[in-house]
């Protein structure tokens, strides 16, 4: 990660800055993830995205434990989004886990609903609405040429032929399915959206986009009526 | 200054010699202890592996229980949504060794690629949605086993967070409560390619087609191998125990040659969010530091690793790095499909090659595969579907391997010798291995 000038946000009050680290440092999964720095620089020879881009889990971890405050809202605004969350980091020989420390980090930006994360997230929407409803992250009717020009000619041929290539796979539970990856039971999804609405996750979902919000509320909402879970 | 150096076979005498581990002497303490007592003083129950099992050791030597059967198979959906074979295989597997399943449609995905993508969730709705599917699981009496590598290491996540954390689990509980659902713990988390690799030899015993001709690289996926690593499987036969067992076992013990590649512990690329939106980073990653690597230094007829993630990020990325003259065009698939491809399944039927984007054609033809015939039966089915003369494919027009027993190579693999002395099936159904 390069040198960077700490004031970058300087226009950002220092009492906002604090409050969101504190955030981050208040969740019990913080003492677990940090223990210091020894600033060998293990975890970026192993890291992904350290070869790709400006971004470094060492300085995170770096950042932390130092409390720096300027350079932690940088990585904040600008730096967290480049993690691949593949935990390669965890090699760390302090016992650092800095891509656990971004996952902490992404969860207050989220919940802040910071404005690069609005919009790192705008293209992200669709999939949201997927992981939330019908309790998958992917289904085979989101392999859409135009999304996936890049994958080759195979998702044209896919796309053409969708219907008849699900229902021809034996397995019972994916057989013609196409909107999910495969057949969840209606009661399953009510249970799911229980968890949601309970823990706070819909709220989530309205700082970084609330038209989404709305749609996956009148969801959750409706179905939940026709159970004795909702308050 | 002088330099003391090692001659190349002092070097590869002295990596194969046997690290022992003493289970009782690692970093890591084994979580199993701690979760008992949480059941003794009832806040929990911990579902036992049901028998019969087989033992395998771990990274610092723990040994970790896999079930052969009575297993609730907790799908991907990034396998289900898109890599159809992958799962497919899985269950061909069991039905071919007759066992003991169930495919349920009372799960939800673990919603954790979403949590590493975009962060839209927290540490108690997570944590509800891992102990949803566990309690599910519980309740039809069957053993969980996970089929994502993903889940697999965010649930191992979860549950250490469980167990540290008495508001995590007060919070989960209300949920659970709510639900009328029970707090169960799996005594073991277990991945599926853990009860291949424990398989291995049954597997073997088992194969059609011979592929000790074929070089295969075997890529590891991170969230196996990287999140919570104690609990992943090590074998000081595989690699010197210096890199986890799984995949590799499997090769091996196929008679295949697994080739090793300097990038073997990098990730795939994939990225959880970058897969989806922002695959630039994705193809490169993939490109040039995996598929390029292993085609350079060990030219492999295949991939195999045992992931959702990595095998799409494998498979899918390669189009782009053509257009870059990298050099790509490798097939790229599951330990499960190669276990299934190895003991006769379908090309189309079981594995669903036609979902895989690289050239896998030239490896059917170096197996002896003719995959034109089963492309062109297989036409035959998408056209009665088509016409509306057949409602899908099912298990009866899949379960018959398309090379039988009879067919089998004189060669004896050289695992067989291995499998007589660690596990056999007859005896299994006599003696429960645990025991």
């Amino acid at each position: 990660m390069a040198y960077r000038d700490n004031d970058k946000y300087a226009d950002v009050p220092q009492e906002l800055k604090q409050k969101l680290f504190d955030e981050v440092k208040a969740d019990e999964r913080y003492d677990d993830y940090l223990y210091g720095c020894y600033e060998c620089g293990i975890c970026v020879s192993a890291c992904p995205s350290a070869r790709f881009y400006d971004y470094s889990p060492r300085v995170i971890a770096q950042t932390m434990a130092r409390e720096d405050l300027n350079r932690f809202y940088e990585i904040l605004a600008d730096d967290i989004w480049n993690c691949a969350q593949c935990f390669s980091c965890v090699r760390c020989p302090r016992q650092n886990n800095p891509g656990g420390l971004v996952t902490l980090i992404r969860e207050v930006a989220v919940r802040n609903g910071l404005k690069e994360t609005r919009e790192v997230l705008q293209g992200y929407s669709r999939v949201i609405y997927k992981v939330m409803l019908k309790g998958n992250q992917v289904s085979p009717d989101m392999l859409r040429p135009d999304f996936f020009p890049d994958w080759g000619p195979w998702v044209q041929e896919f796309s053409a032929n969708m219907r008849e290539w699900r229902l021809a796979i034996p397995t019972d539970t994916l057989r013609g399915v196409t909107d999910a990856a495969w057949k969840t039971d209606p009661k399953t999804l009510r249970e799911l959206y229980y968890i949601w609405y309970s823990t706070g996750n819909l709220e989530l979902i309205q700082e970084v986009d609330p038209g989404l919000h709305g749609l996956i509320a009148e969801v959750v909402e409706e179905e939940l009526a026709e159970t004795e879970w909702a308050d | 200054m002088k330099t003391v150096t090692l001659d190349l076979d002092q070097i590869n005498v002295r990596k194969t010699r046997v690290f022992p581990r003493d289970p009782n002497a690692a970093v890591a303490h084994d979580l199993r202890d701690e979760l008992f007592e949480l059941e003794a003083k009832g806040e929990i129950i911990v579902q036992r592996v049901p028998e019969p099992y087989i033992q395998v050791q771990t990274k610092f030597g723990r040994v970790k229980k896999i079930p052969i059967e009575h297993t609730w198979h907790h799908k991907s959906c990034g396998q289900c949504g898109h890599i159809p074979g992958y799962t497919t295989a899985i269950f061909w597997l069991h039905r071919q060794l007759g066992l003991d399943y169930i495919d349920p449609t009372d799960q939800t995905s673990c919603t954790g690629w979403n949590y590493y993508a975009s962060a839209t969730s927290n540490a108690v709705a997570q944590a509800a949605v891992m102990m949803r599917n566990f309690a599910a699981a519980y309740e039809t009496g069957y053993f969980p086993t996970i089929h994502c590598g993903t889940s697999f290491g965010h649930y191992k996540e979860c549950r250490e967070q469980l167990i540290k954390h008495q508001d995590l689990r007060d919070g989960v509980r209300r949920v659970l409560d709510k639900l009328g659902k029970p707090l169960v713990i799996p005594e073991e988390i277990v991945h599926y390619s853990e009860w291949i690799h424990a398989m291995r030899h049954e597997i073997a015993q088992r194969q059609v087609f011979d592929l000790s001709h074929i070089t295969a690289c075997v890529h590891p996926a991170c969230h196996y191998h990287k999140i919570v690593p104690e609990d992943a499987i090590y074998d000081w036969e595989v690699f010197g125990g210096q890199r986890t067992a799984t995949v590799t076992g499997l090769v091996q013990a196929l008679g295949a040659t697994a080739a090793d590649y300097s990038t073997w512990f990098d990730c795939c690329g994939f990225g959880f969010r970058h897969v989806l939106v922002q695959r630039d980073f994705t193809r490169s990653f993939a490109v040039q530091r995996k598929i390029q690597v292993m085609i350079m230094e060990a030219n492999p007829d295949v991939v195999i690793t045992h992931d959702t993630g990595c095998v799409t990020t494998l498979d899918k990325s390669q189009f782009s790095g053509k257009a870059h003259d990298y050099k790509v065009g490798v097939p790229v698939i599951s330990d499960a499909q190669l276990a299934a491809l190895a003991m006769g399944a379908h090309p189309f039927r079981v594995l669903q090659m036609h979902w895989h984007s690289s050239d896998w054609r030239p490896l059917m033809q170096k197996i002896g595969i003719d995959w034109e015939y089963y492309w062109q039966e297989f036409q035959e089915d998408l056209a009665a579907i088509k016409r509306g003369d057949k409602a899908g494919v099912t298990w009866q027009d899949s379960d018959t391997p398309i090379r039988t027993q009879e067919h089998v190579l004189a060669r004896v693999p050289s695992s067989a010798a291995a499998f007589s002395k660690e596990f056999s099936m007859s005896q299994r159904l006599t003696t429960p291995v645990g025991e």
